[in-house]
């Protein structure tokens, strides 16, 4: 059948980008609706890219083929490495980027993606035709055709914003909520709830004492978000960040103003999200923790706006006021704008497929903040899946489906898809079972392979990760194949470096505790050593290989289970051994292979034993094998 | 993909009491189609349709030659209240496996086909008629060959490795999450205390010890004590063999394959099985060491747990004695001075020998007394319940080996996630023995050792 797109993408967002630039770089015909061309990949919370668990996302996005990697580093103000302390799995990076030069950088590029047209317009219904998508309804009445729609609207349906006891409709500061869509999305049958996100007051720099604060200073020498970029450039000085701490007094403050907050005050309906809880949250629930960790960070180069990570608040304006004036160095704060909260509808994940694809309704993909998420991280990456889905659905090609254990997008969706979701979700480094393998450096690893194949993985960046691999193998060899003797002690010793016994390889050499490979290199004269990239996987194999071994032995054992596929007919209800409860929630989970079965909330071991005996019975394999 | 067909089990059957000459014998059908089987091949003069939980006389006979087969009883049990959950009938036959087969045979040819071994327990385990770790020890009651096997059979029954495992299963869990915490939230909860965590592992790996060092009478009560019976010829070897078996109930066991020769026979003693090897040897070559063949004596005392080594207390501890005695590899053994009704005071110039007379009977006690104490068997009850399963066994043993490289993760100052690596390995370990580690092996190696019929 003639349609007018191939994919059709509601919303600019980080989801919506990530979708249409997937989609038309997979070289489909693909339409972008925004409501606004200057907010495209607008940040309306903080400033940052990455962090625990975040960067990791981010990362991948990138491995993947996808922009937000390449647009955090052409775009950021300061980055340094998190999480260093705990080990080479939790460590990643964390940009700013400036919150102006962020959304144009990824403007232009959406406005120059071949294939992509960006349409300023308002969606404000869905045309499906016997459960499958047909296209959108603008609100001029007009409709636009496409084999795919994909939906990322974030929190603009229906939303509306809390000052207090003040409430605006709106999506965010600045942008009108929409409710067309919503309606049409009930009206197709989709459970839907209410969400809540809050966002941090924000400060004039000048108005306050920083000398009194905690300084952090960029790190300079920070690898690049982008497996694309061989290094950071920067046209310009990076800029610091501050920390600091709330104080008594300030929680005495919020203490005493509770019952105002909008979230305590019984306004917002909305869940919040568990693990980026708003200020008042946070003295309500660790009323024994005397201080929390705030950090101002900056919005723009060239603009006086502070972001107060770690603050936000549905709190009416004079308490924020009074909180923030309780803490050294803010005793003469200016505030450029009040710290808000927002709640909006959203869909219950649990009504898709792993593609991001609706069960219910064919061609439909959902991505984003409406699927119950929070974080820009988040969003990307399952937009970026969704417009993968949503091409090769268009392009009748076999679906992409991300697993747990090879990445965090994978964790992210099956957690989604799977367990559902009771307050917004946010990624964490512990929602992942298989850390040490998912590391955020060796994303392109794992992922750039699976973007070549579904050919949104450009020759350039194709070539920089095959030389990488490369890299690391030859480096490797000659590591194994060169030894460290006796002979060079003493140049150890004067070195400060642990000396030999006996002969060991350069390889065996490394695996001490400390060992560098610079330092091998110096020891052994290489004359052309390996680039940092290939170094750092290199010392991590190496390092750290018994339990590389040991965590990749688990994550074999959980693949068998992950690559069972369950017949999409099964009638659970047969199920005798299976409890009633578990083969209900089977039945309305519909899990797609054992292994996501197991994780179905509520399914018990047992349960899955039996389904287990089931398949392998009706596969005649029981006593065969 | 292929549609499933849960619900349509066929119909299987199969001879559920032991193979041999018996009273009487069963045969044992189930599945949809088990009571029209059973109106078909069993005439009984009550013309009314079967009743579940009842039991009828009649005969069975060939339905296509009306020729009586055996006269028998017939037990019906209805759907779901049935050993399989399913319906389910038995023959209940005169023993002689002619008449059995014959009775098993026509079940095949009107409606059933033969039962793969374990399949009725597998359909009881399917119906929600028995969970995993019954279905487990099930195999276990059916295998028991004494009575303390048996009983650490029904210990499992009733779940108590299961609590013991899932005892150390949450706590394992239980140190995993504290680390996987401190990984994100460091901030709100503080740093890992390794102090306290090193001991908490240390305790972890001890209570894995302990229920470990059971382990090995755990397999020594659920495979019987192999015992080889030793010593010079006519030192009386046969004689105390039979009269161990004579004392107890011997049950004779005939293998398969080979001539028959019965090749082993079993005692019991404290309700533990022992199995003497080789008495086909000890019975025809009783005259001269040279007949048995060195070289199956050898294989005899390679494969015994323990060794019973008899001399003449009237000829008192000669050189050959001496020189047999020297031969022997180092396993438990049990010195016994027999022939002591020959002697005026019973006393031997072997102090740690135990003075039997076969003939009389006097000192057998003593040695089954030794025996268990020998071999640490003496005192087995439901609080030292041994690990029977070579399956539990392992998952203990790699469990401990886990948290044995969780404590070496911490002495080399690594981050937590490593510990986390070590700990979920544990975690998993002791899953495998309370089921909560889904594995896709599991359920094979549970049923595979099950018999035809059950």
């Amino acid at each position: 059948m003639n349609r007018d797109y191939d994919v059709i993408v509601v919303g600019t967002g980080h989801a919506g980008v990530e979708a249409a630039l997937a989609a038309a770089r997979m070289g489909c015909q693909t339409a972008s609706f925004t409501l606004n061309r200057e907010r495209i990949a607008y940040m309306p919370c903080n400033c940052s890219i990455g962090g625990p668990a975040k960067g990791h996302l981010a990362r991948e996005v990138d491995a993947l083929g996808g922009q937000m990697g390449i647009n955090t580093d052409l775009s950021l103000t300061h980055i340094r490495r998190v999480g260093t302390g705990k080990g080479p799995a939790v460590q990643t990076l964390r940009a700013h980027a400036d919150k102006s030069i962020y959304p144009q950088t990824m403007r232009r590029v959406m406005e120059s993606q071949p294939h992509l047209a960006l349409v300023e317009n308002a969606v404000e219904g869905l045309l499906t035709h016997q459960n499958r998508i047909v296209g959108v309804k603008l609100a001029d009445g007009s409709e636009v055709t496409a084999h795919a729609v994909i939906i990322t609207t974030g929190t603009f349906l229906n939303g509306l914003c809390h000052l207090g006891e003040q409430k605006i409709e709106a999506a965010r500061h600045g942008d009108p909520p929409v409710g067309g869509l919503s309606q049409s999305l009930r009206a197709l049958g989709f459970r839907m709830g209410r969400f809540k996100t809050g966002t941090t007051p924000r400060l004039r720099k000048s108005s306050i004492d920083l000398t009194q604060m905690i300084l952090i200073e960029p790190e300079e020498d920070s690898p690049p978000f982008s497996f694309k970029h061989a290094r950071l450039e920067f046209a310009r000085l990076l800029l610091p960040c501050w920390q600091t701490y709330t104080n008594e007094r300030a929680h005495a403050v919020i203490q005493a103003n509770l019952h105002r907050s909008a979230m305590y005050s019984g306004q917002i309906q909305g869940t919040g999200p568990r693990y980026c809880p708003s200020i008042e949250d946070k003295i309500h629930r660790f009323p024994e923790k005397r201080a929390h960790p705030i950090f101002l960070e900056q919005e723009y180069w060239d603009q006086e706006d502070l972001y107060v990570q770690g603050m936000s608040t549905s709190l009416p304006e004079e308490t924020q006021m009074e909180i923030l004036q309780a803490m050294p160095g803010m005793e003469q704060v200016e505030m450029i704008r009040a710290g808000y909260a927002v709640e909006y509808d959203m869909v219950y994940p649990d009504q898709l497929h792993l593609t991001l694809m609706a069960r219910e309704v064919e061609g439909l993909f959902l991505a984003g903040q409406i699927n119950g998420t929070s974080g820009y991280e988040e969003a990307a990456a399952q937009g970026l899946v969704a417009g993968i889905n949503a091409a090769l659905y268009a392009q009748n090609r076999e679906p992409l489906v991300l697993e747990r254990a090879r990445s965090y997008i994978g964790v992210l969706i099956d957690d989604l898809v799977t367990k559902g979701v009771e307050d917004p979700y946010r990624m964490l480094t512990g929602r992942a079972e298989y850390r040490l393998t998912l590391r955020h450096d060796n994303a392109d690893e794992r992922l750039t392979p699976v973007g070549r194949a579904v050919g949104l993985v450009d020759d350039e960046r194709w070539q920089r990760f095959t030389q990488k691999r490369h890299g690391i193998e030859t480096e490797t060899e000659r590591l194994q194949s060169e030894f460290v003797s006796g002979k060079h002690n003493p140049w150890l010793q004067a070195n400060g470096q642990s000396m030999v016994s006996d002969r060991v390889s350069a390889y065996d050499y490394l695996r001490r505790p400390g060992a560098r490979y610079e330092t091998l290199s110096a020891l052994l004269g290489w004359e052309n050593p390996a680039p940092s990239d290939v170094v750092e996987q290199i010392e991590i194999n190496a390092k750290y290989e018994a339990y590389l071994k040991k965590q990749s032995q688990q994550v074999q054992q959980q693949q068998k289970l992950e690559h069972w596929r369950i017949p999409d007919d099964l009638d659970y209800h047969l199920l005798r051994a299976i409890s009633k409860e578990s083969r209900e929630k089977l039945a309305k989970a519909r899990p797609r292979t054992v292994g996501q079965a197991a994780r179905v909330p509520g399914v018990r071991p047992a349960d899955i034993h039996c389904l287990l005996v089931y398949l392998k019975k009706e596969n005649g394999a029981f006593y065969s094998a | 993909m292929p549609s499933l067909k849960i619900a349509n089990q066929d119909t299987i059957s199969a001879i559920a009491t032991a193979p041999g000459t018996a009273a009487i014998g069963i045969v044992r059908v189930s599945g949809s189609d088990a009571f029209a089987l059973a109106e078909k091949m069993f005439r009984r003069a009550d013309p009314k349709p079967l009743e579940s939980h009842r039991i009828y006389v009649g005969e069975i006979v060939n339905p296509e030659t009306g020729v009586a087969v055996d006269r028998a009883l017939l037990l019906v049990f209805k759907a779901p209240n049935s050993y399989t959950g399913e319906d389910c009938v038995e023959f209940s036959c005169h023993g002689g496996s002619a008449v059995l087969r014959q009775a098993l045979e026509l079940t095949w040819r009107f409606g059933a086909r033969p039962a793969e071994p374990g399949e009725f327990t597998l359909r009881a385990f399917l119906n929600g008629k028995l969970d995993l770790a019954q279905a487990e020890a099930v195999a276990d009651l059916i295998h028991a060959r004494a009575e303390a096997q048996g009983r650490a059979a029904l210990e499992l029954h009733k779940g108590a490795l299961s609590q013991q495992a899932r005892h150390l299963s949450d706590s394992a869990l239980s140190l995993l999450a504290s680390v996987e915490a401190v990984i994100d939230f460091s901030e709100e909860i503080g740093d890992l205390n390794t102090e306290a965590l090193q001991s908490q592992i240390q305790e972890l790996i001890e209570e894995t010890e302990t229920l470990l060092k059971r382990a090995k009478a755990g397999r020594l009560l659920r495979e019987g004590v192999r015992l080889a019976i030793i010593g010079q010829p006519n030192v009386g070897k046969s004689s105390l063999l039979n009269a161990l078996l004579q004392e107890e109930r011997a049950i004779v066991t005939e293998v398969p394959g080979t001539t028959r020769d019965v090749i082993e026979e079993s005692f019991q003693a404290g309700g533990v099985p022992f199995i003497v090897q080789d008495t086909a040897g000890l019975r025809n070559s009783e005259d001269t060491v040279e007949r048995i063949g060195i070289e199956r004596t050898r294989q005899a005392i390679e494969n015994a747990d323990a060794l019973l080594f008899v001399f003449s207390a009237h000829a008192g501890w000669t050189e050959a004695d001496q020189a047999l005695w020297e031969t022997l590899p180092d396993k438990p053994a049990l010195l016994v001075a027999n022939k002591i009704d020959l002697l005026d005071t019973p006393v031997s110039s072997q102090p740690t020998a135990i003075l039997v007379s076969a003939l009389t009977g006097t000192g057998l006690e003593d040695v089954r007394h030794a025996l268990l104490s020998l071999l640490d068997l003496h005192d087995l009850n439901s609080e030292n319940l041994p690990v029977t399963h070579a399956r539990h066994a392992n998952a203990l043993r790699e469990a401990a080996d886990h948290l044995r490289h969780a404590l070496h993760t911490i002495d080399q100052a690594l981050p937590p996630d490593f510990l986390s690596i070590d700990l979920r390995s544990a975690w998993l370990a002791y899953g495998q023995i309370t089921g909560e580690t889904v594995e896709e092996d599991l359920i094979h190696r549970i049923f595979r050792d099950f018999c035809i019929g059950k």
